[in-house]
Order: C-alpha cells, then structure tokens, then sequence
C-alpha cells in the first residue's frame, strides 16, 4: 500500500488546521453559511436531512486494518454506530455533528486518511478495479497510476474550480470491474504489440441526468505521458466545458455539442505543446510509486486445495460462498474474497463499527493487512490463502457478513436516497429490501443467475441505475413515490444504458414488477447459461413491456 | 390556505428543527409554532428572514403541515422522513426517542 510521506502528511494536516479554523469562524458567527458551505464541502461534509453527512475518500478503494479500525472508532465515537460504503469506493457517515468535524478529520490523518476533494467541482477520488493486483486476468496493477493521478490532482491549482466535478476510474484487467466507460475518464491499462504498458483513453462517460457512455479518444497511451494527456484533456474541459447551466456543466455534455471527433483533436492539440515538458512521468517515479503496491511475500500454502475440498464437500453453506465470493487470485494457492455487505433485507453497503472492527482482525490475520471497498458497495480481502477460507467464512458468518450473493439478483446497488439525502426524491433503500427479501432464497437466487439491480433514488443516480442490468429509479409525482424501471443497462466492457420501459410504478407495487421482468426472463432465456443481460440484448425490451403492461394497442 | 411551520437544521450538529411559539428551535415538530392563518404565515415569513441571520440554524424553510391525531404531520414525505428520522433505522434520529419513550412507559 501507498505509505504518506512527509509531504503528504504535512499537507493533510495542515488542512485539518485550515478546517478547523473555518469552522471555528463560522460557529461563532464570523462567517456566513454562503461563505463556509463551499468552504465545508471542500472536506467532504454535506448538510442531509437529519445531520450532516462526513464523506471519506478511500485512494481506489485500499485501506489497511488500520485504516479500517479507525473508521470504526469514528463510527462508534463520532457517529451512530455504523459506516455507509458508496458506489465511489468511500465511507460515508450520516450523524457527525459539525463541531466534532475538525477532530474526526484529525484521527483520519493520523491514519494517513482525509476528505479531500470528495466533493465540489473537482477531480473526485480516483476509482479502481477492487482486484487491481490480485486479479487473475490482470495486464497491470492500476492502483499505481491511480495513487499518481491522486496526488497530481490533489488540491491541482488550475483544477480546483471545474465547471462540474471529474471522476476518473483506473483498470488493469481485460475484464472492466471499475466501469470506466461510465466516467469522466476511463483508463484501461493494457500492453501494445511491443510489450509496452499504456492506457486505452476514454472520455465523457457518466449517468446522471444525461446518460451517457465514453467515447474512446486514444487506442494507446504510453504509461509516461499519463500526466500529460490527462491535463490536455483537463484544461480543454476547463476552457470549454459550460459553465452556464449545472446540468449541462461535465465533460459528456462537452463531447457531446462538440463532437468527439472535434474535442479529440482538440485535447490532442494541447498535449503536443504538454508532452515534452514536465509532466512526463520518469520511469523511476512510477517504479518507486509501484514499488508500494508489490505483492506481498505470500508463504506457499499448497495444503489449501485438498483442504478446500474436503471443506466444501462436508459444508454446503460453506460451498455456495466459495462458488460465489471466492474469485481466482494470481497464485493459484490463494483466493480474493468478497464479503457481501448485502444481508438478505439489510442496507446495502452498510457496516456497524463492530462489523469493520472484524473485518480489520481478519484481514490481518489472513489478507496481509489489506482491505478493498468495491464501486458495488461490498468489501474486498485480497490476499486469502484456500487453507484459510473456512476460517475466515466462519468469522465472517458470525456477523451476518457471509452472505453467499455476489453478483446475483440480491447483490444490489442504492444509493441512500429520501431516507438520508436532501437531494432525493424518492426512497432507495426500502426498495432494495423489499427486492431482497423476496428474492432471498440461495436456490432461486443461483437458479436466476447473474443480475445486476441497482437503484437511485433521484436523477443524479448515485445508485447508477442507468447501467443496473435493472434499474430502478425513484422519482416524486403528485407527492408520492413512484418508481420506473430501466432494463439493458450494463458498467462492464460493453457499456450500456438502459431503457425505460414504461410508466412508473408505486412503491407496494415496485417489487411484483421486478418479479415480473425475472419470471420473464426465466422464461425466455435459452439455457440457463443465458444470463439476464444476454438475454435481454438478443430479444430487447418489447417481452419485458408485455409482460409488465400488456399487448400494445393494435392500430384500428 | 395549509398549515405552515418553520424548519431548519441546527448549525452545531445538522440535526432538523422547528421554530417554536417563544422563538426558540425545537427539536420535535409537534413543539412547532403553526401559522393557521394569514396574519400568522406573516409573522412566520418575517421569523424566516430573520432566521437567514442566525447563526443558531442554516437551510431554513416554511413547510406545509397538517394536524392528524393530535400531531403535525408534513404533507411532503422529504418533510415527514426529516420529522421522524430514517424509515429503515427506526432507532435512529427522532423516532428513536419517541420510541424509548414509549418503551420506557411501557416498562414504568
């Protein structure tokens, strides 16, 4: 993991100090709610319908035990108990009180942690595949060029004032779990024919109100001129991007009235008089930042395979979870495990502070003191060994944290919507409970596959929705909830958005529709190998509407 | 015209408030001041401008009520789920306490 050194500590702290300064000005009365409100947002605190709400930035999703404990210590000294992991890899708190900001920020960066940039119109906190490095289909570690990019855009001077915030997402695999197509920019790390590491370039991605996939603008960036490319791009949207109207202020909107072709050339353009100058990053500067995420020592544990074996054999709750949670890791005597944060009914990504208190133990006992958070609101041990699974499933299952669910129908993305969000029109949560609970049985959960439910509980689709192979999106009409439903969207490498089906639906009646769409697809799908997605894109959505709204009127 | 109250979050802590008929911000709606008539929305949207400078409570708003039981109740559910706390943590914010009271009643 990337350690601060003594600039990076000197620069958070000295932030904490800025920080606790403005606040102190404001409560007594020397500054105004207009002055402090950027001033607060800046260090991640937004005021929500009960309290104030604390983002944290979790760097591409890594945290330590350490770091994880001490989340848990503020959830428990600071907050009410519990952490709510997003879909951008951070925690989020919903109960600080505002006097008590100063401090918590002053804990988070005695662990090497802040809250930097995790709003505001500014370069957000950089994603990454949450098996950046253990993968087993990896070309490269992203983490690296993330954690360059994380300290190149810290506080960047000519970037703190964007026309609209900037997510940029980092993959090293062939297979995309960070869903860079759906970003701001997307990198996607791979090797041209000479053997050479580069990025294929990605712009203009994002859901929200407009929804839109990446255009690929560069086939292949050499690892070096990273810096240098990202600020043409940067400084172009800068120039150009709209600054007239919030909703039509991202890159996408750019891209879009601009035409790709136009922009290209444009940010190309900018980087012929960037790329020889400074920013070009020396080999020596990327080996040292890469030499911070190197593999750890893993001891040889062959014993894990007939061990694993006679496990599973004698435990089937223990099976279904290795089937589901376990994923191939580089060495082939270890597995990446995912801890579900998706109890059948519970809040998804949700964690109590004796929850990530344990799964600090855990990992130091059996993931070399590694942690990752996942953009679907799950937690990540990287490094297990097969011998160690038992062990760590048992801890796991004690506190409701082995649920044997990734990937499948209960696996579900939402956002916080009306229950904590002063953005949100409708309610998310209860949603996905009710969805979970109906679907939560382990065999109709295997039997229906693969299936991606996300939902958002207004348009900024912080829930992403628009790429749920389900969406589901809460809107308010007459003064009620109403929800509609998307189908076909998709965050992986072939980025899709879906497409609203129909009219909305109430609340009680939300969860019969999605029945509904799932018995359909169970009934149309040609093997059980189709997946939902497959499915959907060889017939399209008119089977779903008929099933949903009946036979279309025929014309007279 | 609709009942109306004054609400806004409390600057120390975030946590949603009303005005109350001395002046001061409650921490429950049912201890709100309500305007039921035109002569009171005034006096009410006054206590709104004035409020925009106390430094005691940001975000401050006129929402509609209505009375139901014996209590208020906000016509928006924005305003109601502000009113009682999450929907899906009933232990938390203000239902949580109303909840202990009870339970602690139910216990005497």
């Amino acid at each position: 993991m990337y350690r601060y050194d003594e600039f990076d500590h000197a620069f958070v702290r000295e932030r904490v100090e800025q920080y606790r300064d403005q606040v102190d000005r404001r409560v007594s009365g020397e500054i105004t709610e207009d002055q402090f409100k950027p001033l607060r947002l800046m260090n991640g605190v937004y005021l929500q319908l009960h309290a104030y709400m604390l983002r944290v930035a979790v760097p591409y999703g890594t945290l330590s035990s350490t770091q994880m404990r001490r989340l848990a210590h503020i959830a428990r000294v600071y907050d009410r108990g519990y952490g709510h992991f997003t879909t951008r890899q951070n925690i989020q708190y919903n109960w600080p009180k505002l006097v008590d900001t100063p401090k918590i920020l002053e804990e988070l960066a005695e662990v090497e942690m802040h809250a930097i940039q995790t709003s505001g119109n500014c370069i957000r906190n950089v994603t990454a595949d949450h098996f950046a490095g253990v993968a087993a289909d990896e070309v490269a570690d992203p983490r690296p060029y993330a954690e360059i990019l994380r300290q190149w855009s810290s506080v960047h001077p000519e970037f703190s004032f964007l026309p609209r915030k900037f997510k940029i997402a980092v993959t090293g695999a062939e297979r995309d779990r960070a869903a860079i197509q759906t970003h701001d920019i997307g990198l996607h790390l791979k090797k041209n024919d000479a053997g050479e590491l580069g990025f294929a370039v990605y712009i203009g991605g994002g859901q929200g109100r407009t929804p839109m996939v990446a255009k690929l603008i560069r086939e292949f960036l050499p690892e070096s001129e990273l810096l240098s490319y990202t600020t043409a791009i940067l400084r172009v949207y800068n120039l150009f991007g709209r600054r007239d109207n919030k909703y039509k202020a991202r890159i996408k909107i750019l891209v879009h009235e601009t035409g790709t072709e136009e922009l290209t050339a444009q940010i190309e353009a900018e980087w012929e008089k960037l790329r020889a100058g400074e920013l070009a990053l020396p080999d020596a500067d990327i080996a040292a930042i890469t030499s911070y995420f190197a593999m750890p020592n893993l001891p040889e544990r062959s014993e894990g395979w007939a061990l694993l074996a006679a496990e599973k054999k004698r435990y089937a709750l223990f099976a279904a979870w290795v089937q589901q949670n376990v994923t191939a890791h580089k060495n082939p005597d270890y597995g990446v495990v995912t801890i579900s944060l998706k109890p059948i009914g519970g809040i998804p990504g949700d964690a109590s502070d004796v929850q990530m208190d344990l799964i600090a133990d855990i990992a130091e006992a059996y993931s070399h003191d590694e942690i990752r958070v996942t953009h679907e609101q799950n937690l990540v041990l990287p490094h297990v060994a097969l011998a160690d699974l038992k062990a760590v499933y048992d801890r796991l299952a004690g506190a409701e944290l082995a649920t044997a669910n990734n990937n499948l129908i209960t696996d579900i993305i939402a956002c916080p919507g009306l229950d904590y969000c002063a953005l949100a029109n409708a309610r998310s949560i209860p949603v996905a409970q009710e969805i979970s609970n109906r679907f939560g049985s382990a065999e109709r959960q295997l039997e229906i596959g693969e299936l991606k439910i996300k939902i958002s509980g207004c348009i900024n689709a912080c829930g992403h929705h628009h790429v749920g192979h389900i969406g589901i999106l809460g809107v308010e009409k007459k003064g009620a909830e109403l929800y509609q439903i998307t189908l076909g969207g998709s965050a992986d490498n072939e980025t899709s958005i879906g497409e609203i089906v129909g009219r909305g639906f109430e609340p009680e009646k939300i969860t019969d529709a999605i029945e509904t769409v799932v018995d359909t697809y169970l009934g149309l799908r040609t093997s059980p190998e189709e997946t939902f997605i497959q499915a959907y894109r060889r017939v399209g959505a008119q089977p779903f509407k008929t099933a949903l709204y009946g036979e279309p009127a025929k014309a007279a | 015209m609709a009942l109306k109250v004054l609400t806004a979050n409390r600057l120390s802590d975030g946590i949603a408030v009303w005005l109350g008929a001395d002046g001061s911000w409650q921490e429950t709606i049912d201890e709100a001041f309500v305007a039921r008539h035109e002569a009171a929305l005034t006096g009410l949207q006054d206590a709104e401008k004035v409020a925009a400078f106390d430094i005691q409570v940001v975000d401050v708003t006129l929402v509609d009520v209505e009375e139901r039981d014996g209590h208020l109740y906000p016509l928006r559910l924005r305003e109601r789920i502000r009113a009682a706390g999450p929907t899906v943590r009933l232990d938390l914010g203000k239902q949580a306490e109303t909840l202990a009271d009870d339970a602690a009643a139910i216990a005497a």
